[in-house]
């Protein structure tokens, strides 16, 4: 089991005929996630070839669902265009869409939110911004290395997409149940918290690594919540000690803004709810390391 | 991106919103162009992005052109906090009655807009939110429905703004979210929002941010960019599509992905504790595949920073292979040389994840006596600090 993406997900692609799409499509069916088409509404009723599989393309995201019982997206649209994908989605009523584009205007991500959110959230957003969600073993949507690890009992939520694979290749030993990686923008689908409490309720997690940055304080609302609803140990690991105040590091949403925002304060609040924090990610992995084996 | 005073203004202006009229001057005798046209008394202020300007004598009421030349004359090229003055921005002045506070913004925990109005302007909205927050109202806005004139009333109402002219102040509450929309921005706020002797309300601020995801369908924003402002390798970075950020440290750093090298930064700040205080000098993300051209690029601007005295290259093959990242580096050294710049200073390179080791092997062939090869970040920072420490 893992949260989110099993390997009964059935997963469609929109943008799969791009650059990107096409490329991480072939590497989504080579890590054994079942693919059962994409879509583009100019591509309609073709099929693409991804080394042997024969893969169909669907004017939208509703004719793939009922053609295919697909539950799952995976967006690779450039960003002028994301904001209508992730409407069509939501529109067809998909259980789950991963956003990977970078560089969604975040007036258009407060839009789609919001619209989602109108529409009782039947939809769970991941991203956008995001290199997605892997339950190694079972399903790849999106664009972590599936090959890192292998399946285990530690769940990851990140910001960050290296930093996570940073994490699965030191506990590649000990493995993951699911790792998700909610991206850096400053409005984003799910969130630290909603990764928590799907950690905390699957049987097959024992334990959760949260990987956050400056910016925000989605930290110290994960940690909030933590105390009041984390049975289930949590190591955390925070970036950005040493970056200076009102510059954007990279990630859209990683900028401290006056005194808000900063490591310092999330690592205060995080180890205020009992969570250990490590001050490099080495560290962090020797943190987790020590309680998986302590069992 | 952050806009200056005066770019809020004209924003403020072109949107329909009533600012005070004026102009922005970057020599004496531009300020005494716009002080003979506006005529009469006006005020004269530095445009700087940073807080506290009055204070520090950057901001001056002046009667008539020469007194405008001498004030302008005094305060372009003054320093405010670290921020030299390169314009002020001259206005006719207001007799204001009360001044307000109006905000739209972003609300990231909440992941949509929040509007922010309070009675209590002119003020640090913080410290009036945290004294007296019956004071300020805080109203979540819908990304989608956005603020129609019931919206606006509703909050207008709630901040308790003098019935005389709530009229005018909800139809600035409307004006002022179509502009926010319209502009892709993050951030407007008007603090004060001021009521004039007369009645009137004025927007005597203006602190506006804007959304640079958004660039593609702003075009005109481009222009608003303060090049003087721009650090030069910041400028020759974007100019390559790299993401780079000046610091003020010793060592260079090169990595892939956002969230690794900031974390890079800080366990190079870390080893630096113990060699004498080396300090990371920038943050620079080559993205995800890292080439070799891309990689040429990226040591090019961090070794022609004169400060670097080391180069920490981080890299964690996920999609890019360790191997294709190795070959980079060699082949980068080797453009380098071609372009004609002699790279005198170490670099210490460590690779993780798919084909480490080949990359390796790739590192260590090259025979490169410049190349230094740790294989874990923590003693591959540990190293680096140490050189840089060493060629301070």
């Amino acid at each position: 089991m893992a949260i989110w993406l099993t390997k009964d997900s059935k997963v469609i692609v929109q943008g799969m005929t791009g650059s990107e799409g096409s490329k991480h499509t072939r590497r989504m069916l080579a890590a054994g996630t079942d693919i059962v088409g994409g879509v583009n509404p100019r591509k309609a009723g073709t099929t693409v070839d991804f080394d042997g599989a024969q893969l169909p393309v669907f004017a939208n995201v509703a004719d793939a669902m009922r053609e295919t019982g697909a539950n799952v997206t995976v967006i690779f649209v450039p960003p002028q265009f994301t904001k209508s994908a992730v409407i069509e989605a939501i529109d067809a009523g998909i259980s789950l869409a991963v956003v990977i584009t970078e560089g969604v205007p975040v007036h258009d991500t407060a839009a789609f939110w919001a619209y989602n959110v109108a529409q009782g959230e039947r939809t769970r957003i991941i991203g956008p911004n995001c290199p997605g969600i892997v339950s190694p073993g079972a399903s790849n949507g999106g664009i972590i290395p599936a090959d890192i690890t292998g399946t285990g009992r530690i769940g990851l939520v990140s910001k960050s997409g290296t930093l996570t694979y940073q994490m699965m290749y030191e506990l590649r030993d000990i493995g993951f149940s699911t790792c998700v990686g909610i991206g850096g923008d400053p409005i984003i689908g799910t969130t630290h918290i909603d990764a928590l409490a799907a950690f905390e309720a699957d049987p097959d997690t024992d334990a959760i690594v949260m990987i956050g940055e400056i910016g925000g304080d989605a930290e110290e609302r994960a940690a909030e919540f933590i105390k009041a609803n984390v049975t289930k140990p949590v190591v955390g690991y925070i970036a950005g000690f040493t970056a200076p105040p009102g510059k954007t590091m990279g990630h859209a949403g990683a900028i401290i803004s006056g005194s808000a925002g900063t490591a310092e304060a999330k690592k205060t609040a995080l180890e205020a709810a009992g969570v250990k924090v490590g001050k490099t990610p080495t560290e962090t992995a020797r943190l987790m390391r020590e309680i998986m084996s302590a069992g | 991106m952050d806009l200056y005073e005066y770019q809020g203004r004209d924003l403020f202006e072109r949107h329909g919103l009533p600012v005070l009229a004026g102009g922005v001057a970057t020599t004496p005798e531009e300020a005494r162009a716009i002080a003979e046209r506006l005529g009469g008394r006006v005020v004269v202020k530095a445009q700087v992005k940073v807080g506290g300007r009055g204070k520090a004598g950057g901001v001056k009421l002046t009667e008539g052109a020469e007194e405008t030349v001498a004030r302008a004359t005094d305060i372009l090229g003054m320093d405010i906090k670290g921020h030299t003055v390169h314009k002020v921005m001259i206005t006719v002045t207001a007799d204001v009655a009360e001044e307000y506070y109006f905000s739209y913004l972003l609300d990231r925990a909440n992941r949509t807009f929040l509007c922010i109005a309070s009675v209590a302007g002119g003020m640090d909205i913080e410290q009036v939110a945290a004294e007296t927050p019956e004071k300020v109202v805080k109203a979540p806005i819908d990304a989608n429905t956005g603020v129609d004139a019931a919206t606006a009333r509703r909050i207008v109402t709630q901040a308790g703004f003098p019935a005389e002219i709530a009229d005018q102040a909800v139809e600035i509450a409307v004006d002022l979210w179509k502009a926010f929309v319209a502009e892709d921005a993050t951030l407007v706020e008007v603090n004060p929002l001021a009521k004039t002797a007369e009645g009137g309300l004025l927007l005597l601020d203006a602190k506006v941010s804007l959304d640079e995801n958004a660039a593609f369908r702003h075009p005109d924003h481009e222009a608003l960019v303060d090049q003087a402002a721009v650090d030069p390798l910041e400028q020759a970075a974007k100019e390559k599509d790299l993401n780079y950020v000046k610091l003020d440290g010793e060592v260079g750093i090169i990595g892939n992905g956002a969230g690794l090298v900031m974390s890079t930064l800080d366990v190079v700040a870390y080893a630096g504790e113990r060699h004498g205080g080396v300090k990371p000098a920038n943050f620079l993300d080559i993205g995800g595949g890292a080439s070799a051209a891309v990689m040429a690029n990226g040591l090019e601007i961090v070794l022609s920073d004169p400060a670097v005295k080391s180069v920490f290259v981080n890299v964690f093959g996920g999609i890019t292979a360790c191997d294709a990242v190795a070959n980079g580096i060699v082949q980068a050294l080797g453009l380098l040389e071609q372009r004609g710049e002699k790279v005198t200073k170490p670099l210490v390179v460590r690779l993780d994840g798919n084909n480490a080791e080949a990359g390796r092997a790739i590192l260590d062939g090259a025979n490169n006596p410049l190349i230094q090869r740790v294989d874990t970040m923590d003693g591959a920072a540990e190293r680096a600090a140490e050189l840089a420490a060493a060629g301070v």
